[in-house]
């Protein structure tokens, strides 16, 4: 006897406990599995390039802030980048020393809630608590520097806001030296963990080439097996005199790009930013720190595209300029949008629970998909 | 026992019936709820370097009583598109199903609610009305997460019986006795009577079958775990997928009941592995009653000891809850039939081979 | 065959030392703060409510023109000849009335641009972070030490001032055509 079924349609957001913020999935199921993937964004849009052709150039980076709110400081950095090669202005080297080092704690920062929020996902609370609790402490840092927790406004075109608070290198030094065991402890607890491991290997798996085709960049573009990293391959700031590796997605566990793979890519990658870390600390040069911010950014007609390795990729800012005090246009290529595009390909087949895996392994921010 | 005492008392069996069946729920199950959920919230907070509720009371003791009176005057929230009738049964029949089992439960060996003789077989019968009241809740939810988690539910419930039973046949093969007051009385004694460490039989044959209990052990815990829906087997409830699984539309008291009922399932479980294979309410280390004469002491040590040994299990589920992810559906099934059940097959033979020594 | 038991050994082994990992943290000292009882040493470059110290502000609106969102509204008035404001603490003289300095700080975004370009450090962000109102009519902050009177007197003051000014203007005009109406008279 033949049964008559019917696929089913499942709205999954935009209030739902993991999809990230505001993102709607609607997914079309047979039974428990997906048939298709439709991802609806947009209800996040809050106009960020159309802002930023009213604003001047330092205004804009408040905003900048604003879009990934998870990696605040990479945003500003690469802002702060692009418009200083519009400008052609030379940074003095601490400014330099200062971004990296805010970088790669931000870097650190915006995986820890990635690990976190995936394992929550994935059923397993305790360590996205661990997670944060670590996060808490980065932010601090960033508190006694910018004054801020999560908007630092702190990267400015030409410089930072201000120097380093006095005890800042001997905290970060100390949290470097706290948070190499926490990391054990993470893999402990989860990475290593059985019935983590069955969860996501071999789930979304993402083949080099299909992922080269789809644009997608950082620790996605990673795991997939590609050694693709913007701060060795189009070095810039002063990422070229550190010594660290690009960690890449070996399928340990399963396939070589499956969402295990996402998922311990991140780990090493904190590992190799604690390096960077530890020498930036050491070779920090003394120096002033605001000596080249410009009184009045007003730079000359032409447009420039600049790109920074974001925690979550590849982020580019194009900007063209008229020549007055405010930027004629803004577009910016956020890593998590594009990184989106390859969802819907990924679950095909798969389960309802694997959906919230290989969305949680893509790592998205919702303020940056919609702007 | 307590029935007779209660005749005796009120001279009508119907009242004394009514109050017998009554105590467990306002003597055990409810000072249990209370204490159990803050624990929950208390274990969960220190794994996860956080302090928990504080305010209400020293250390937020009273947090739980907060946290009902909140609930009852919460709106009872109907939705239009669901089906009242079943909607309003469900939460009964899955409090009524996880109650019902304390009915054969020793708490000491003065006190049983029934003293069947296929006791243990009642138990779990009688949790099947759980999962028609979890199905029910699903469908009359007329919600898509309600209607995938109770079919979920429904799914791993039905499937994890088959291990429980398997060990619960292997059991019986060695006691000989479904009677749980009687299970007991054979695990009395010393700790090394108790059914983990193979129970009172005689010779060799005891020791043969330590390593199998202990496996036995481990199959009929993980699969009651499996059955009250924790983690790792949560998935009917997953918060991250389905918002809350089959509870997701009730509000009030109604969700205070399916909460109530997870909380009372969690202890029956455990108790039926207590009495299974740690003894039930046996003193591990023989009573004090016994050795200074006072005999009326020996069912509060008895209960005392119950509750110990209950209360150590569901910790252990709450520990496991706070290290362990999620599994996925068919992961589960595949835990469930090609392990769980194929290893308490096997056991199942050579405890039966055993036996026969 | 192998792989099953592996499986089943691995399951338990990773299993185990997750629970040793929670078991250990059971007794590790809590890092949460029972916030509203005990509060956190904030650092001193905290970023929180604005506060305007109005004997020092000049009225130069650098702060208004640098905020992103527009929250800050002043308006100025001149003082007239005869008023003396004095200086501010860094020796600034001050040249105008300040008679409105609003701030919106519903719709601050705590970026801290208007503090950087202030010639007087006068407004600056303070570690005050608990303002919360139920009417959003209340966070709109006014800093303005002048009362309601005082500042329809300076505006007045000023009105007055520039139609005298005017009025002076046009009878100084008017003296200098009849001057020129003499003058041309004398010529005649």
């Amino acid at each position: 006897m033949a049964l008559n079924t019917e696929e089913m349609t499942l709205n999954m957001g935009p209030q739902h406990p993991s999809t990230h913020g505001v993102l709607r999935l609607e997914l079309r199921l047979d039974g428990e599995f997906i048939v298709d993937v439709k991802s609806h964004i947009g209800y996040l849009h809050r106009c960020f390039e159309k802002h930023a052709e009213a604003m001047t150039y330092p205004q804009v980076v408040p905003y900048t802030d604003r879009m990934d709110y998870l990696a605040s400081m990479y945003n500003e950095f690469g802002y702060a980048l692009t418009v200083e090669k519009l400008l052609g202005l030379e940074i003095p080297e601490r400014v330099e020393f200062i971004r990296v080092i805010m970088g790669e704690l931000q870097r650190i920062a915006s995986h820890l809630v990635a690990l976190g929020t995936y394992g929550a996902d994935i059923g397993a609370v305790t360590p996205f608590l661990f997670c944060f609790r670590d996060r808490e402490k980065i932010l601090s840092l960033f508190e006694m520097t910018s004054g801020a927790r999560l908007l630092y406004n702190y990267i400015w075109v030409g410089g930072v806001a201000r120097d380093l608070p006095p005890d800042f290198l001997r905290l970060t030094k100390e949290f470097v030296e706290y948070f190499k065991p926490k990391i054990k402890e993470l893999n402990d607890l989860l990475s290593f963990n059985k019935i983590f491991i069955d969860r996501t290997a071999n789930i979304g798996i993402l083949p080099k080439d299909v992922a080269v085709n789809y644009g997608i960049t950082g620790p996605m573009l990673r795991a997939s097996g590609m050694k693709w990293d913007l701060r060795k391959d189009d070095t810039y700031s002063v990422y070229n005199k550190f010594d660290f590796d690009i960690p890449v997605g070996d399928g340990r566990m399963g396939t070589v790009g499956d969402s295990w793979d996402r998922y311990y890519v991140r780990i090493l990658e904190m590992e190799q930013s604690l390096r960077i870390i530890e020498q930036a600390v050491e070779q920090i040069p003394d120096g002033d720190v605001s000596s080249a911010i410009p009184r009045r950014i007003k730079p000359p007609v032409g447009q420039v595209y600049g790109r920074v390795e974001n925690p979550r990729g590849e982020l580019g800012y194009f900007i063209v300029s008229d020549g007055s005090v405010n930027p004629k246009r803004i577009k910016v290529r956020g890593p998590s949008f594009v990184n989106l595009a390859i969802f819907g390909e990924l679950c095909k087949g798969h389960m309802i629970a694997d959906v919230i895996a290989i969305l949680g392994s893509i790592d998205i921010v919702l303020g940056e998909v919609d702007r | 026992m307590i029935f007779d005492f209660f005749a005796k008392l009120t001279g009508s069996e119907i009242l004394a019936s009514i109050i017998s069946a009554l105590l467990p729920l306002f003597l055990f199950i409810l000072p249990f709820a209370l204490i159990a959920v803050l624990l929950e919230r208390k274990v969960s907070a220190h794994m996860q370097d956080r302090l928990g509720p504080m305010r209400v009371g020293y250390h937020g003791l009273l947090q739980t009583i907060a946290d009902i009176l909140k609930l009852i005057q919460k709106e009872d929230i109907v939705a239009d598109s669901n089906d009242k009738t079943l909607f309003n049964i469900a939460p009964l029949l899955v409090f009524a199903g996880s109650y019902a089992a304390f009915a054969a439960i020793p708490f000491t060996s003065s006190y049983i609610g029934s003293n069947i003789n296929l006791g243990l077989f009642f138990i779990i019968g009688i949790s099947g009305i759980v999962v028609i009241g979890i199905l029910m809740a699903g469908w009359a939810s007329n919600n898509k997460y309600t209607l995938l988690g109770a079919m979920r539910c429904v799914a791993q419930m039905i499937s994890f019986e088959i291990p429980t039973l398997m060990v619960v046949v292997t059991i019986l093969m060695v006691t000989g006795t479904l009677n749980l007051n009687e299970l007991t009385e054979i695990q009395s004694g010393f700790f090394w009577n108790w059914m983990i460490f193979g129970g009172a039989v005689p010779g060799i044959a005891k020791i043969l079958l330590i390593p199998f209990m202990i496996i036995a052990f481990g199959v009929i815990y993980i699969s009651t775990l499996a059955e009250v829906n924790r983690t790792p087997f949560d998935i009917p409830e997953a918060e991250s997928e389905l918002v809350s699984g089959y509870h997701t539309e009730y509000s009030g008291m109604k969700f205070a009941m399916f909460y109530l009922a997870e909380y009372a399932n969690m202890f029956a479980v455990s108790a039926i592995v207590v009495i299974l294979f740690f003894g039930g309410y046996q003193s591990p280390v023989g009573y004090l009653g016994n050795s200074i004469g006072l005999h009326w002491l020996i069912p509060i040590e008895q209960l005392f000891w119950f509750t110990f040994k209950g209360v150590g299990f569901v910790l252990l589920q709450m520990w496991l809850r706070w290290t362990l992810p999620r599994l996925r559906v068919d992961q589960l099934m595949a835990v469930c039939w090609k392990y769980l059940i194929p290893i308490a097959f096997v056991n199942l033979l050579i405890v039966g081979l055993i036996t026969l020594i | 065959m192998k792989e099953y038991f592996n499986n089943i050994y691995l399951a338990l082994s990773t299993i185990f030392i997750g629970m040793s990992v929670t078991f250990k943290h059971l007794f590790v000292p809590a890092v949460t703060i029972q916030y509203p009882s005990v509060k956190p040493q904030l650092p001193t470059r905290e970023r929180n409510r604005l506060y305007v110290n109005m004997d020092d502000c000049i009225g130069c609106l650098q702060c208004a023109r640098a905020c992103p969102v527009n929250c800050i509204e002043i308006e100025t008035v001149k003082k007239i000849p005869d008023e003396d404001l004095g200086l501010t603490s860094n020796g600034k003289k001050k040249a105008l009335w300040v008679t409105k300095f609003d701030i919106d700080i519903a719709k601050c975004c705590y970026c801290e641009l208007c503090v950087f370009p202030c010639p007087t450090d006068c407004i600056y962000m303070t570690d005050v972070y608990e303002f919360s109102e139920f009417e959003r009519g209340n966070l709109i902050y006014d800093f303005v030490t002048l009362t309601g009177e005082e500042r329809k007197e300076k505006n007045e003051n000023y009105e007055k001032f520039m139609v005298e000014k005017a009025a002076q203007k046009e009878a100084e005009l008017k003296a200098k055509a009849n001057e020129n109406k003499d003058n041309s008279q004398d010529k005649k």
